[in-house]
């Protein structure tokens, strides 16, 4: 049963240095509570907006990024009105289609790589909004807590809405979407989408047989996943019994991994959209849409396209570097310096990625260089070490940013590559271990533990799988047949 | 001259000599203030020890051999809707009671650094809708000239000020008249700029797209010197205009023989009082006798103008006051929830005349209604626009009646909304168009004075400022405080 799924995305212009209608700095994370704030994101009688042109830049740079075949001649700001205290005039300024007004851009699309096919998802529309202020529950939540503070350092802050059509098909369909279009935003300097709550989505599932139902306020790619996939067991479950399925409004407990039902309001809200008159219609001349074009960075399809094509990457290693910019800059920085790209994205993609998880640090945390890497990247390359010991090297580099030669020339890692050697150190081994010896037959893990004591015995500097061949060679040699 | 009748620009000459204290000056307008205010009630706040601080501090600059600057030392009184920095900004309302705002509006930042003193915060119709200055949460303003009869709204506050003689000149702000009803019925000028013109930055929205700020005075040089402070593009508010500046506060120089006046029939018949437009008649006689060529011209727009305004001006009107929920500042009531407390808040806090806006504005804004009313009322403003500008191409000027009706008696109006919003008729389409219009003393009718409003072209100041000179002179009314 196949899944109908739509997107909307809120994603903050973290990128930008004041917020979307006045001077405030962009960045509030931190700051203590109503410090990043001026009469007009606190919505004073009196102040009022003046929009920040490198928004709408952004905006628009994103639009071309998402083929969107409709680029508004005039961007115009349209009033939203609701009543809710993180809104300090009680209405938000964004874009609407209706009263005069209209999102900066309609009609474009975005193609995802799936097995070896392309799939087109539409994007219905992208507006440029303000964000509203924080809400803070003193104890527990919105249901639970005796008070409730406003912290307006966000409010103003500015936002791009993005709107899909119904195409997507799957969750992961949907998490493929959002980490396509996280790569994009990055890759346009829009946003640093690691920072918390600077990606917010609201999802529309449907399965057939059910009405359409909304989880909003999904706080990242992953959970999206995670949320839909819940929504996707949860309507099914219903259906199959012959329960009917509602339009409803949902809520993502992350912690618990649930969906819950929204209280819903018994009509339909109108905002009382229309075109806000203390902002003038800005002309987004021809012209300002072709330099646009003209400015657009490599994006990520095709960065991954010349990584596989100039580079002799996977695709899945190009996947996974060029969907994260500052790891594919990291990547060419790196080969600049030593030219290995295979050898470089696996460091990269598989060992550095790894490392950086298992500590729970993020890009930039670490140590790592491109210097660093790429003399590490050059003594495996050169046979100096061998790959297993460049994994572990990196791990130490990446801790302590030290300098792999040296280390290598301190500690005399340099890889052991004697046959002559070895093969010494297998017998030594192979004649300690009767009991393995014995059990190499029947049990290939006997053969794994007298491979990992000659490791040991050399301190990691030898290849692996010399090390087996030799291993199986001494004990054939003993009589002892062991399978591959 | 008493002190009190003292033209601004001669008190500013004075001061930046050293010929005149501003603190002697200052203190004879407030107490002159004090005198009044029992029975006229043009102030909310006023500013007695603040004004004398400063008025101190601009007498010692001059000691120092500083120019404190073209208002050096004039005592200007700010109607409420105008931010000035740490000054309660209530615009009439009880629900903005208590808030002080912390920072002024670009125009209050003007006049300080011309060396202004304000002298107080004026009264006004509540959110500056009305015009009478009655639906104010602290009390009506009376006219000087009649205390029985209202001061026009909503900067009434401001032209009963000037009229009592307790401020110099004053700020007021236009939205559909505004300025221009109390400078007809106080007998003082009042000139609505082009939008865009003068700064709204610190002005408390009513209709955005619609209001101005602008100067009132008892003759045209302060007018001009008023306006030639305040004017000028800023970019804190985006609807700012680039080439606006001091030049547009010049006096043109007219030579009324080369004057085409057009009158706009409309506005000097049925329905407008007999009265009113035998004393706009006799004035542009005068003007006649002195050259001028006076024709009579047609503007049949003018009956969808009202209602295009009102839909406007509504819809705008209930999206800016939305804000207004007892959370951040004024006046909160009490309540279990913050819905609650909003409810209570907002039911306590405004007053019937907004409620009423407020309510027909959010009608207006319902999706199934908004082309219906909203758009379409877009539409009747580009028409009502491109009529004026069309006249405007065949004379320099257009005139007619500020007010249809002699300033009415207290209570006459203001309890029938569609007697109160007809009174709107005149000043209406200049808002619409965005031109600038200057109200002129034309006479006196009921013991009060009625005025002529000329409009003109988009940035045509320096002409209207030129025909309030001519008017001026052709009726020596100038001046005048009772
Ligand atoms: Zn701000």
């Amino acid at each position: 049963m196949e899944a109908v799924i739509g997107l909307e995305i809120h994603v903050q212009m973290t990128s930008l240095k004041t917020k979307l209608f006045c001077r405030c700095p962009a960045d509030y994370r931190g700051a203590p509570p109503n410090t990043h704030v001026c009469p007009v994101c606190l919505g004073l009688p009196g102040a009022l907006p003046v929009v920040n042109r490198e928004a709408v830049k952004k905006a628009v740079m994103l639009a071309l990024a998402l083929n969107c075949r409709h680029i508004a001649e005039k961007v115009v700001f349209s009033r939203k009105h609701y009543f809710y205290p993180d809104l300090p005039k009680n209405y938000q300024i964004t874009q609407f289609k209706g009263g005069g007004g209209a999102p900066i851009a309609e009609d474009g699309y975005l193609e995802l790589l799936q097995g070896g096919g392309v799939r087109r998802v539409r994007i219905r529309r992208i507006n440029v909004e303000e964000d509203p202020g924080r809400l803070v529950y003193t104890e527990g939540d919105i249901t639970s807590s005796p008070e409730v503070l406003i912290d307006y350092n966000r409010s103003g802050i500015a936002l791009l809405e993005i709107v899909t059509e119904p195409d997507l098909r799957s969750p992961k369909e949907a998490r493929l979407f959002l980490e396509k279009l996280r790569a994009i935003v990055e890759y346009l300097d829009i946003a640093d989408l690691s920072l918390e709550g600077s990606m917010r989505v609201d999802a529309n599932i449907s399965l057939p047989g059910g009405a359409r139902v909304e989880v909003k306020n999904i706080g990242s790619v992953k959970e999206v996943e995670k949320a839909l996939s819940y929504e996707v067991v949860r309507q099914r479950a219903l259906l199959s019994r012959g329960a009917a399925i509602g339009r409803e409004t949902r809520h993502w407990d992350p912690l618990r991994g649930v969906t819950r039902p929204l209280r819903v309001k018994e009509e339909e809200e109108d905002y009382r959209y229309f075109p806000d008159p203390d902002l003038p219609p800005i002309p987004l001349p021809r012209e300002l849409i072709d330099s646009a074009v003209a400015m657009l960075p490599e994006l990520p399809d095709a960065r991954m396209r010349r990584f596989v094509e100039e580079h002799g990457l996977s695709r899945e290693l190009a996947y996974a570097l060029a969907m994260d910019k500052r790891l594919a800059d990291f990547y060419e920085e790196t080969l600049k310096r030593f030219w290995a790209p295979r050898l470089v994205a696996v460091m990269l993609a598989v060992d550095y990625l790894g490392f950086l998880e298992k500590n729970r640090l993020r890009m930039g945390e670490d140590r790592l260089n491109p210097d660093l890497l790429a003399k590490l990247a050059r003594l495996v390359e050169e046979k100096v070490i061998t790959p297993e010991q460049g994994k572990h090297l990196l791990f130490r580099v990446a801790r302590e940013g030290v300098d792999p030669v040296e280390i290598v020339e301190r500690e005399g890692l340099k890889a052991l590559r004697s046959e002559e050697e070895l093969r010494r150190i297998v017998e030594r081994v192979v004649e300690a271990n009767p009991k393995a010896v014995a059990d190499a037959a029947r049990n290939p893990k006997a053969v794994n533990f007298l491979v990992g004591r000659v490791m040991r015995e050399t301190r990691g500097r030898a290849e692996p799988r010399l090390v087996r061949r030799l291993v199986v060679e001494e004990l054939r040699r003993r009589g002892v047949e062991v399978g591959e | 001259m008493r002190i009190e009748e003292m033209p601004a620009t001669i008190v500013a000459e004075m001061v930046r000599r050293g010929d005149l204290s501003a603190v002697d000056y200052v203190s004879r307008i407030l107490e002159r203030a004090e005198r009044t205010e029992d029975r006229v009630n043009a102030y909310i706040t006023l500013l007695k020890d603040l004004a004398l601080k400063r008025a101190e501090e601009i007498d010692r600059a001059v000691g120092r051999g500083e120019d404190p600057g073209r208002l050096a030392g004039v005592a200007v009184a700010v109607k409420d809707n105008i931010a000035v920095r740490g000054v309660e900004n209530t615009c009439g309302s009880r629900i903005l009671k208590g808030y002080r705002p912390p920072f002024n509006a670009t125009v209050v930042e003007r006049l300080l650094m011309e060396g202004a003193v304000i002298v107080g915060k004026t009264n006004m119709d509540e959110f500056a809708m009305g015009s009478t200055t009655e639906t104010s949460a602290y009390g009506p303003t009376r006219n000087p000239w009649n205390l029985e009869r209202v001061p026009g709204g909503s900067s009434g506050g401001s032209g009963a000020a000037l009229a009592a003689g307790s401020a110099t000149l004053a700020l007021g702000s236009d939205t559909g008249g505004s300025i221009r009803c109390p400078a007809a019925y106080t007998g003082t000028y009042g000139l609505k700029p082009t939008y865009g013109a003068v700064s709204r930055y610190g002005l408390v929205p009513y209709a955005n797209s619609l209001e101005q700020i602008g100067p009132m005075a008892r003759n045209t040089e302060d007018l001009a010197l008023l306006y030639s402070v305040i004017v000028g593009h800023d970019p804190r508010d985006s609807t700012s205009l680039r080439d606006s500046g001091a030049h547009l506060a010049r006096i043109e120089n007219v030579d009324p023989a080369k004057l085409r006046i057009g009158v706009i029939r409309e506005l000097v018949e049925e329905p407008v009082d007999k009265r009113v437009a035998r004393e706009v008649w006799r004035l542009l006689h005068k003007l006649e006798s002195m050259g001028a060529e006076v024709d009579e011209v047609s503007l049949p727009l003018v009956d969808y103008a009202l209602p295009a305004y009102y839909i406007v001006a509504m819809a705008e009107a209930s999206s800016n006051l939305a804000r207004y929920d007892g959370t951040r500042y004024g006046f909160r009531a009490p309540g279990a929830t913050w819905e609650e407390m909003v409810v209570e808040t907002r039911t306590r806090g405004f007053g019937w005349e907004v409620k009423r806006r407020i309510m027909l504005g959010s009608f207006i804004l319902l999706a199934g209604y908004v082309e219906q009313y909203y758009v379409k009322a877009l539409r009747v403003r580009s028409a009502v626009r491109r009529e004026i500008l069309s006249l405007l191409s065949r004379h320099h000027v257009l005139v007619g009646a500020t007010m249809p009706i002699p300033a009415p008696r207290l209570g006459e109006r203001v309890k029938d909304p569609l007697l109160l919003y007809t009174m709107d008729i005149a000043t209406v389409p200049a808002n619409l168009a965005g031109i600038p219009a200057v109200s002129v003393p034309a006479g006196i009718v009921d013991g009060a004075p009625v005025g002529a409003q000329f409009m003109g072209p988009p940035m045509g100041e320096p002409l209207l400022l030129g025909v309030s000179k001519l008017c001026e002179e052709a009726t020596g009314f100038r001046d005048r405080v009772v």
